[in-house]
């Protein structure tokens, strides 16, 4: 007889005051089992995750481990019978080493009261020669890449004994390469008998590294089998519920004559950038891929008047660009949507309309005080634009969801009257339906608008289907352009990897 | 170079610096008895660094420990020279213990809810000067009534001296505790797990719940032992003076907390050594001694400690942000 599922969830159901966060869920996870769990945000994957280790207890239902019920399952508990989570932040120390991070927690489950450093040692050397990786010990881990930090993460968990470890969007800071380790990794730990349950948003990821999947929607199960049984169609299909477009975007032809709304010649930003030209027409969408450090950002940051330390020609719509500040930068008609929207975009606290005329003062207020009455015509003009799912443009930011906030980043930017925007990773953190809508947004923008995107993207798929031409970058210049039906996601894989044989060659 | 990445060994090079400078400008400084001197004027100072290295580390800032050490100092000694008692160990076991039960006080409302260091310290600084000067009294204990055991215990040196015009000099015992008191912090930090949580605590709170940490207790073992430091630090310094001044200490937290700070503590939390306090201690001790004999006026050492506290912090931020990246 078959021994009884690592996990079994039997008839979970969990209500936060009204809202049905999980409606009669049943699970099981195997041993050694690499399952993913999908989902949009809100649809009750980290309820899942937060019952299954015991910090929220269920309403209704059972959890079973090893056929067994642990009675009130506390986190202790949940970590006594080898659950570990592994959260988006990671919980690591940034300023202690590698090898105290590791021990922390086994001599605190030991109940110890004295430090054995040498024991520590030893068992951080064991563990990381476990999972086949090389780390500085000594290093903080504060100074290690993401990808380092993530297998610290995994490294802790094993040394905790885990019997199934839960990853929360392990792949968010990782790029392709570091995917790929992580992946090795992780089929190491199932060979070692370990279990994972993957939550993540990429469909090739899910597709690639899981072997079932469990789909949930509204805090329902909606579906899950062998991974085999799913394509990306049919996970989208029943993540949002419906059918999404998935056809390529195709820009309108423009006149080739036309002036180019942006005009780069020859430029170089300090040691980050060489020698960049590139043209992008009003109306086109144009897709900067390459590695982290491949200079994309610097060259955005350059564009909107960040760097100071640029030489060579920008231009926009003809009109020469030296922006000096981020204002002058504005003011000719550029508008950077950061990466990090909630350390660099957004001011959480604050309604959407303040956020939406942030980045244009002047226009507000033109003298002293504020204009409120265009202030609000306007904020609600882009809140319909950009369909922002809210109670009204009063709420505090910090109450949206993430796709919602990033609509009000770029609408805000739209009220600057921007000619060209510059995303740069605009779909970060957003759910697949709203991640569609977004692009839905920008592409009438540039057909309505005339605006220019420059899209700044290490998704390759959402570069693949919403980009005219995408322009590959590494080590500071342009390497390569795909365009029309040579643009596709293995043929920007196919230049993501040339790149890195390159520089390992 | 790992040794450079050291901060201790950074402090450790421009203490030698400094050193070496200002016995060029300043011959007498190499002089045996104003090393001893400088070395008393280390105890008191760094007695309370090391509490507000335990703070500093944890992420926190401590204000209050100045008037906690009043407290201990002044309660103590008012109530041996009201009972006619003359002892030492009791009234430094006591004095340690106010200061320890208000540390406690801190550690409560900051845990509790959640509060700002800064401002729960500030608050319970104020507080406890004003009900110290306002319940038990205003007046200096001065040497004439100062119990003799105390003032016995104070002059005690380890090593005399005799200089050639006859007179001797010496080195005060007071270092040996404030040396007991290190090795013994520096101990706790680096192998007990109630000292890592210090750090583990300072690096991300949030982390070091998840892991396991009972933080409350991080919380009060941080400003338990900050204040009691500062109750014993305080006594003791009556002691070595003396005095028993209702009014003392205002002013000395930022001496205080500019040597922990120039001793490489993360203003951020998470780092910083015992090492590193006790050198940061003796270059703040070692340049104010100069200023003194340089003759430089008192109000101009304070421009100098405010200067180097303000260079100091700036290194330390740059160092931090740029791990940060």
């Amino acid at each position: 007889m078959a021994s009884p599922p690592l996990i079994e969830l039997r008839g979970i159901s969990k209500r936060f005051g009204g809202v049905r966060a999980l409606d009669d869920v049943s699970m099981t996870i195997e041993r050694a089992e690499i399952r993913c769990l999908a989902g949009e945000n809100g649809s009750g994957k980290s309820t899942l995750i937060k019952i299954v280790s015991g910090v929220y207890q269920p309403d209704e239902g059972e959890i079973l481990f090893d056929g067994k019920s642990p009675g009130r399952l506390d986190p202790a508990t949940s970590i006594a019978h080898g659950i570990q989570v592994i959260y988006q932040d990671l919980s690591l120390f940034p300023t202690l080493t590698v090898v105290e991070n590791l021990f922390l927690n086994t001599y605190l489950r030991e109940r110890q009261k004295t430090v054995d450093w040498r024991r520590g040692r030893r068992m951080a050397r064991e563990v990381l020669d476990r999972l086949d990786v090389d780390l500085d010990l000594d290093a903080n881990v504060e100074t290690l890449p993401a990808a380092g930090r993530q297998i610290v993460a995994i490294a802790r968990a094993v040394l905790a004994e885990a019997r199934l470890i839960i990853m929360d969007e392990p792949t968010t800071a990782l790029t392709g390469r570091e995917v790929e380790r992580m992946f090795r990794i992780v089929r190491d730990l199932q060979q070692q008998g370990i279990a994972v349950l993957f939550v993540s948003h990429k469909m090739r990821e899910m597709l690639e590294i899981s072997e079932a999947l469990s789909v949930f929607r509204n805090g329902k199960k909606v579906a899950e089998g062998p991974i085999a049984e799913f394509d990306e169609r049919a996970i989208t299909r029943a993540m949002t519920g419906r059918d999404l477009n998935t056809g390529r975007f195709a820009a309108p032809r423009r006149d080739r004559d036309a002036t180019p709304r942006l005009t780069l010649e020859g430029v170089s930003v300090g040691d980050d950038v060489h020698d960049v030209s590139l043209r992008v027409m009003p109306g086109e969408v144009v897709g900067l891929s390459g590695r982290i450090g491949a200079g994309r950002t610097t060259l955005a940051k350059a564009i909107f008047g960040l760097r100071q330390d640029v030489t060579g020609r920008m231009e926009i719509d003809g009109a020469r660009l030296a922006p000096a500040s981020v204002s002058d930068a504005i003011a000719a008609g550029v508008a950077y949507v950061p990466e990090d929207r909630l350390s660099e975009g957004l001011f959480l606290g604050r309604s959407i309309r303040d956020n939406a005329i942030s980045a244009a003062m002047d226009r507000y207020a033109p003298r002293l005080w504020l204009d409120a009455g265009r202030a609000r015509t306007e904020t609600e003009r882009m809140f319909d634009d950009m369909q922002i799912v809210a109670p009204g443009t009063d709420v505090p930011v910090s109450t949206l969801s993430g796709g919602n906030q990033q609509r009000v980043v770029i609408g805000r930017w739209l009220m600057t009257d921007a000619r060209l925007l510059i995303l740069n990773g605009p779909t970060v953190g957003v759910d697949v339906g709203s991640k569609e809508q977004i692009h839905g947004i920008i592409h009438g923008l540039t057909r309505d608008r005339g605006l220019a995107v420059v899209m700044i993207s290490d998704d390759l798929p959402e570069l693949a289907a919403n980009c005219n031409r995408v322009l590959t970058m590494e080590d500071g210049r342009l390497t390569g352009e795909l365009a029309g039906d040579a643009l596709t996601e293995d043929a920007l894989e196919a230049s993501m990897a040339g790149a890195s044989a390159r520089e390992t060659a | 170079m790992k040794l450079f990445n050291n901060a201790d060994v950074v402090i450790a090079l421009i203490l030698l610096v400094a050193m070496v400078f200002i016995g060029l400008v300043n011959p007498a400084f190499w002089q045996l008895s104003n090393i001893f001197s400088l070395l008393k004027s280390n105890v008191v100072i760094g007695l309370m660094a090391l509490g507000v290295l335990l703070v500093m580390i944890s992420g926190g800032i401590d204000v209050s420990f100045t008037a906690f050490a009043v407290a201990g100092m002044y309660l103590v000694v008012r109530s041996m020279v009201a009972l006619d008692y003359d002892g030492v160990i009791l009234p430094f076991l006591c004095a340690t213990a106010i200061g320890g039960l208000l540390g406690l006080m801190n550690a409560g409302i900051i845990h509790k809810f959640n509060m700002i260091p800064l401002i729960v310290t500030l608050g319970t600084a104020s507080v406890v000067r004003g009900l110290v000067l306002g319940l038990v009294g205003t007046s200096n204990v001065n040497i004439n009534q100062m119990p003799d055991a105390l003032i016995a215990f104070g002059r005690t040196d380890i090593a005399t001296l005799e200089r050639a015009n006859g007179t001797t000099y010496g080195l005060t015992a007071m270092i040996a505790i404030y040396v007991a008191a290190a090795l013994c912090m520096h101990l706790v930090l680096t192998r007990t797990m109630i000292g890592r949580s210090v750090y583990a605590y300072g690096a991300d709170p949030e982390a070091a719940k998840r892991v396991g940490f009972k933080t409350g207790r991080t919380m009060i073992f941080v400003y338990c032992t900050a204040g009691a430091l500062a109750g014993f630090a305080g006594l003791l310094h009556s002691s070595m003076i003396w005095l028993a001044n209702p009014r003392d200490f205002v002013g000395l937290e930022l001496d205080v907390i500019a040597a922990v700070v120039l001793g490489g503590a993360s203003i951020f939390g998470g780092r910083g050594t015992v090492l590193g306090t006790v050198l940061g201690v003796f270059i703040l001790v070692m340049i104010q001694n100069s200023l003194i004999l340089m003759g430089i006026d008192t109000t101009w050492q304070r421009v100098v400690v405010g200067a180097m506290l303000l260079a100091a912090v700036t290194v330390t931020a740059l160092r931090d942000r740029r791990a940060l990246v």
